[in-house]
């Protein structure tokens, strides 16, 4: 008895292993969504090892070797893989080191800007009233208000940094997280278990924070993963006009601002990190809609379901086969 | 008046002579419906529920039975204080709760506590079997964390029939009336003495809805629960209920002895709402007058002054266009609002 009554609410160290097995088990399955998961990796090892990786430092200047073209073109040379920029720094490592700071950014403003966001707007629509239409006029007028030129301002009178371009770009992007909570919270807090919630006596921060929330997971998760990919976009825009990341760091952002006076000369300067941009891009959302996927247990019944119709199917055609 | 007479102490039927545990005294709830003339000044209000006054004994289950918008949901609601009443007043053990603070209304919810009517909708589909059945006592301070809750869980579990294993899973890996078991178990969780039971079977499938009845009935025998059944099925309900209570565009009409009210009604609106139920023998089916009356239930945002059912009686004379018929007690213990 004790046992058996030991494992009703403990999670045991197996059955959390059987778990992680069967969600990579459904990743591979989704295979957009592995390819996805995959790039992802595969750009997280390169932020991260980019020194083991880079075959220059990203800062280095060769001018003798300025404006060389990628390996594979007459001119080129195997020591600049992706060629060098106008002042002869390999575009290879530049892409690699840049990787750096787009991840870091994109990860940061999205973790802030959703976590403010959010509470904002379970609190406005959990309350209702006053709080509500104050937050949600705040919201109004913020969003009136064009971003960019906001955050031109802001990094022109703070000066741009690293932490300036994060600030600024939480405080321009929190708001679609505070709106979309709020609507969603308008319908989930109808529902009946919320109503349960509140008849058995829980406080409104329980009922937020257990009831409610969770069942915000995938829409915010998608939102989330999609603003990911603006703000990279975002801080290559900033970097692009000069108020982002500031020479000799780099970001992909930086490098195709600095490329484009160079577009017909050498294309090379804006393809290589424009393309690392979109694959990064690419990348997210495929693994955003996996996970939309399997984070919503509707969803997830009905996949189950399909795949158990699915194998019906199968042993119904072997059944057949075999009379 | 019409309360004091509801409210008679000679109300016998079944006799238990102790003090009621619920007491509502004229209870009337208004809902905002919007805003009518040129400046939007004057607000309408639905009238969901009217005057209405009744008793619930310990350990009985008072049937509250009304067509779709008759205001039955809205009285349970009205007394576990979840909507406010505009009017009248609510007793727990003589204790006045109609307008308690939020401090004093959390020792009050241990005692009382609802059954939902949707399983689907009313389990949080992102929480496990046994956190569900244990929040409860979490939040009182029952239990600080779940290794103190599991004994009473499992107990509870068991209780209302589910597997033991159930705490592990998901709600969406129950089916309805497994779900409608869980919502029970969380329900009793606190050790309530009293429950309103929101139309509990009616989201279900028939072949699982005498199970949860007898289950709710067994779980009354042995921990001595009262229920407040709201419903609009008379089968259950005669089941089920001791006394019950029709209602009608949020007035109570009749309120009586289960046997009383089945075999003797009195007025009219029960009559039609009796011969609507099917009876499985074909030869006393086909004997059976069955009695529809035409006409429209009332507007709830201005009801007519006098009796609410004036419009489709059959019998409806000059005293029910103008004056409320108040609730007489006609037999011992069976009230009917009516003038005829």
């Amino acid at each position: 008895m004790e046992s058996s009554a030991e494992k009703i609410w403990k999670i045991t160290w197996q059955e959390r292993f059987q778990r992680l097995q069967n969600l990579l088990l459904e990743l591979w399955r989704d295979k957009a969504g592995f390819i996805g998961m995959m790039l992802i990796c595969a750009l997280l090892f390169m932020a991260f090892a980019a020194p083991l990786l880079a075959p220059h430092h990203p800062a280095d200047q060769d001018l003798m070797a300025r404006l060389k073209p990628p390996a594979w073109s007459p001119n080129g040379s195997w020591n600049h893989i992706f060629g060098t920029d106008h002042l002869g720094r390999d575009v290879l490592s530049r892409v690699i080191y840049g990787s750096r700071v787009s991840l870091i950014v994109g990860a940061t403003v999205v973790f802030a800007a959703g976590v403010f966001g959010t509470v904002l707007g379970l609190i406005a629509g959990y309350f209702r009233g006053r709080v509500d239409s104050f937050i949600m006029r705040w919201i109004d007028t913020q969003v009136a208000f064009p971003g960019l030129l906001l955050a031109l301002i802001i990094l022109a009178v703070i000066g741009p940094s690293l932490i300036t371009v994060i600030l600024v770009l939480s405080f321009n992007g929190w708001m679609v997280y505070g709106r979309m909570t709020r609507s969603a919270v308008l319908s989930v807090r109808e529902t009946a278990y919320v109503e349960a919630a509140e008849i058995l006596g829980c406080n409104s921060r329980r009922v937020i924070f257990r009831h409610i929330l969770p069942n915000l997971t995938s829409p915010l998760l998608t939102l989330a993963i999609l603003e990911f990919a603006r703000i990279v976009l975002a801080e290559a825009a900033l970097s692009f006009l000069g108020l982002g990341i500031q020479p000799p760091a780099t970001s992909w952002g930086l490098d195709v601002a600095a490329g484009k006076d160079y577009m017909f000369r050498a294309w090379w300067l804006v393809t290589f990190p424009g393309i690392a941009i979109s694959i990064t891009v690419l990348a997210i959302n495929l693994v955003a809609s996996w996970m939309r996927l399997i984070s919503d247990p509707q969803e997830r019944e009905k996949q189950f379901a399909r795949q158990m119709a699915a194998l019906k199917r199968k042993h119904r055609r072997k059944e057949g086969a075999g009379a | 008046m019409d309360s004091k007479l509801a409210l008679s102490k000679h109300d016998s039927v079944g006799a238990p002579t102790s003090e009621p545990l619920v007491k509502v005294e004229g209870l009337t709830v208004h809902f905002e419906g919007g805003r009518a003339g040129f400046w939007g000044r004057k607000r309408l209000f639905v009238h969901a529920v009217e005057n209405v006054s009744f008793y619930i004994f310990p350990g009985e289950t008072l049937g509250l039975v009304g067509e779709s918008g008759s205001g039955k949901s809205t009285i349970g609601r009205a007394i576990l204080r979840r909507v406010p009443a505009a009017a009248g007043r609510i007793f727990y053990k003589s204790r006045e709760i109609t307008h308690i603070g939020t401090a004093n209304l959390r020792p009050l919810r241990r005692n009382m506590q609802l059954v939902f009517q949707d399983p689907y909708a009313s389990l949080n589909p992102r929480m496990r079997i046994f956190d569900i059945v244990a929040e409860p006592l979490i939040v009182h301070g029952l239990a600080r964390n779940n290794k103190e809750a599991q004994g009473r869980v499992c107990a509870l579990l068991q209780r209302v029939g589910l597997p033991p294993d159930a705490g592990h899973r998901y709600p969406h890996a129950f089916s309805g009336g497994q779900r409608q078991r869980i919502g029970i178990a969380r329900a009793l969780a606190l050790n309530p003495e009293f429950i309103v039971a929101d139309e509990p079977v009616s989201a279900l499938d028939v072949s699982i809805r005498a199970q949860i009845i007898n289950l709710m009935q067994d779980l009354q025998a042995e921990l001595g629960l009262t229920y407040l059944f709201i419903a609009h099925d008379l089968a259950v309900v005669r089941h089920i209920s001791r006394r019950i209570a029709i209602m009608y565009a949020g007035k109570i009409v009749e309120l009586a002895n289960r046997d009383s009210i089945y075999e003797n009604p009195l007025h009219p609106y029960t009559k039609a709402l009796l011969s609507a139920v099917p009876v499985p023998d074909p030869k006393v089916q086909r004997s059976r007058v069955r009695i529809a009356y035409a006409g429209e239930t009332p507007n709830p945002l201005n009801p007519p002054p006098g009796c609410r059912f004036q419009s489709r009686c059959p019998r409806a004379s000059d005293a029910c266009r103008t004056q409320d018929p108040p609730m007489k007690e006609r037999d011992t213990g069976h009230f009917v609002a009516c003038w005829q």
